[in-house]
């Protein structure tokens, strides 16, 4: 009930300014610059999509930020967060609210690049659950770059620190999967440790995702990502109210 | 029920060093308006804060119409409808969008809550902008909507900071009147820095002063404590003024008499009394012995905002003696 009640307010406040439509179309935008430009959409002449999905790594870094940034920040600072923690509604149910809002917001984003999916089905026989896969792995990373947005945006009435503050955490658990950042630590970290480093970060759990193989290990590392984030961001809430 | 509306006992709050709300307790019951007086910074709003919720006091306890804020904080703050200082609004919703908001976070749904729209769209006069943009909404607008979304619920406790503030005259006497008509059913809490709205709809005060309670009562209790309370004041012709003056001062009750001209020849001349006596029969006498015309003669009943002075500015005597 309450948990409805703020998502639709939120939904509302994303429809009723030029936000929802401008973050749309600069998605759309940048998606498909990044596939077709940097991923090489047509070179490579196969029918998957994959240089679509490799992407999404690096458009989230940017644009889940963006959209988090203003979920308490905003609030904040024009002094309606004073009026929502005054209704009576938990800090949980508020926090779950904006995030799953915000969420939203990427998946309608994600689901309106749909015509590049029928594009490949007109061009060639892709593997459809593959597709459907890193749909599902895309969204699921989005929610883990927004969590942690949130959180951040907790802790500041000042938008602009949110979104620079957010990338920056964002960024570090992207870096995490990459070979280059885990040679650094490999000449004196045992091998464990460097694998649990990477196995912290994005992008091995997405990239199997992606490549279609949904293990359980890797939407559970989603969903406990966002859950401990979403949890840092209640408590931050409940922490820095003056 | 008869535990009262709103219940604090022994609040503390502090920022940083600054002890910003410092022991204070009082109740308000279903029937009163209490008046939250004093200087800016003096605690008022922190206070409100803690009482609705917003912020959890170091020490002491909230009880809404019985029910712990601070053990079952959701369920208290369904009993409160509140106003937060500058009435904050989402500027990108209208009026009915926001109302439908805020009556749904608080349970609100179907024919009830589209009844209580109406009826409190009608209550503060909001229907001519109901489908306006917040953002293009004048200041008394958006403050009536502040209102709005508080009483939308009909709630038990009613907590308005500063309800008034950037209303026209005629605006703030329909909120007044507004907040004496709901007083039947309701504890509220008003604050206020207008001395006059004390007395247009409390019937008790508090006034508060570095985050202490300094002084709680009446409006006219509080006026008692003023040092020009029946206190007489005449304004007559300049000449032989003094001389009277002289005289007045010999009345054994009367204090202390001021002389100040008025200009045209004429002069006031203002005789106080000391503590708790009345000095109007002996000035009138007076009068009639020196029979002597005047143009107008009053007896004060005391300035609340001489009280107001006297128990926030932190201990320098005023001119008539402070009442520390």
């Amino acid at each position: 009930m309450n948990i409805s009640a703020i998502y639709r307010r939120e939904m509302r406040s994303y429809f009723s300014t030029p936000l929802a439509y401008v973050f749309i179309v600069i998605f759309l935008m940048l998606a498909g610059i990044f596939t077709f430009y940097l991923g090489g959409f047509f070179p490579r002449a196969q029918a998957d999509l994959e240089p679509f999905f490799t992407w999404h790594p690096w458009l989230y870094l940017f644009l889940a930020p963006a959209l988090g940034m203003r979920l308490w920040a905003e609030e904040k600072k024009t002094g309606t967060f004073e009026l929502l923690m005054t209704l009576p509604v938990s800090v949980g149910d508020a926090v779950l609210a904006k995030f799953l809002a915000a969420w939203s917001m990427m998946g309608i984003s994600l689901a309106l690049t749909f015509p590049i999916w029928i594009t490949v089905n007109v061009l060639g026989n892709p593997d459809n659950g593959v597709i459907v896969a890193g749909y599902f792995g895309s969204l699921l990373m989005s929610g883990a770059y927004l969590a942690v947005s949130a959180c951040v945006s907790s802790t500041t009435r000042n938008q602009v620190i949110a979104f620079v503050v957010s990338i920056a955490g964002c960024f570090t658990f992207l870096l995490l999967g990459f070979p280059l950042i885990l040679d650094l630590f490999r000449p004196w970290l045992p091998s464990a440790a460097i694998n649990f480093i990477a196995t912290l970060g994005f992008l091995q759990h997405y990239e199997s995702i992606v490549r279609g193989v949904v293990d359980a290990r890797d939407v559970l590392y989603f969903i406990t990502f966002i859950g401990l984030w979403l949890y840092a961001g209640a408590w931050s809430v409940d922490h820095h109210r003056s | 029920m008869t535990s009262p509306g709103i219940e604090a006992a022994s609040l503390r709050m502090e920022f940083g060093r600054i002890v910003a709300v410092d022991d204070i307790s009082f109740s308000v019951q279903t029937g009163e308006v209490l008046g939250f007086l004093g200087p800016n910074g003096a605690g008022k709003t922190t206070t409100m804060r803690i009482l609705t919720g917003f912020l959890r006091p170091a020490k002491g306890d909230v009880l809404i119409c019985g029910i712990n804020m601070l053990e079952k904080p959701v369920k208290a703050k369904a009993q409160i409808g509140y106003l937060p200082e500058g009435a904050p609004l989402y500027p990108e919703l209208t009026p009915a969008t926001f109302l439908r908001f805020t009556g749904q976070a608080r349970g609100l749904s179907g024919k009830d809550l589209e009844d209580r729209m109406a009826e409190t769209a009608d209550q503060v006069h909001l229907r001519e902008v109901w489908n306006q943009s917040i953002e293009t909404l004048s200041k008394g607008y958006k403050r009536r909507l502040g209102l709005a979304q508080a009483i939308l619920h009909n709630p038990g406790v009613l907590i308005l900071d500063e309800p008034t503030d950037g209303l026209d005259p005629n605006q703030k006497q329909e909120v007044r009147q507004l907040v004496k008509e709901m007083a039947q059913s309701k504890a509220i809490i008003i604050s206020t820095h207008i001395l006059e709205e004390v007395h247009a709809v409390c019937t008790r005060a508090v006034i508060l002063s570095r985050g202490r309670i300094v002084a709680d009562g009446t409006p006219g209790e509080l006026e008692n404590m003023a040092s020009d309370h029946n206190a007489v004041s005449i304004l007559l012709a300049s000449t032989g003024a003094s001389q009277f003056a002289e005289k007045l001062e010999n009345i054994t009750s009367v204090r202390t008499v001021k002389v100040t001209p008025e200009g045209e020849g004429r002069c006031l001349i203002q005789a106080f009394p000391s503590r708790g006596s009345a000095i109007l029969t002996q000035v009138t006498d007076l009068i009639r012995e020196q029979d002597i015309s005047i143009l107008e003669l009053r007896q004060e009943p005391g300035r609340l905002d001489e009280v107001f002075r006297n128990l926030t500015i932190p201990k320098t005597e005023s001119a008539h003696g402070g009442q520390a």
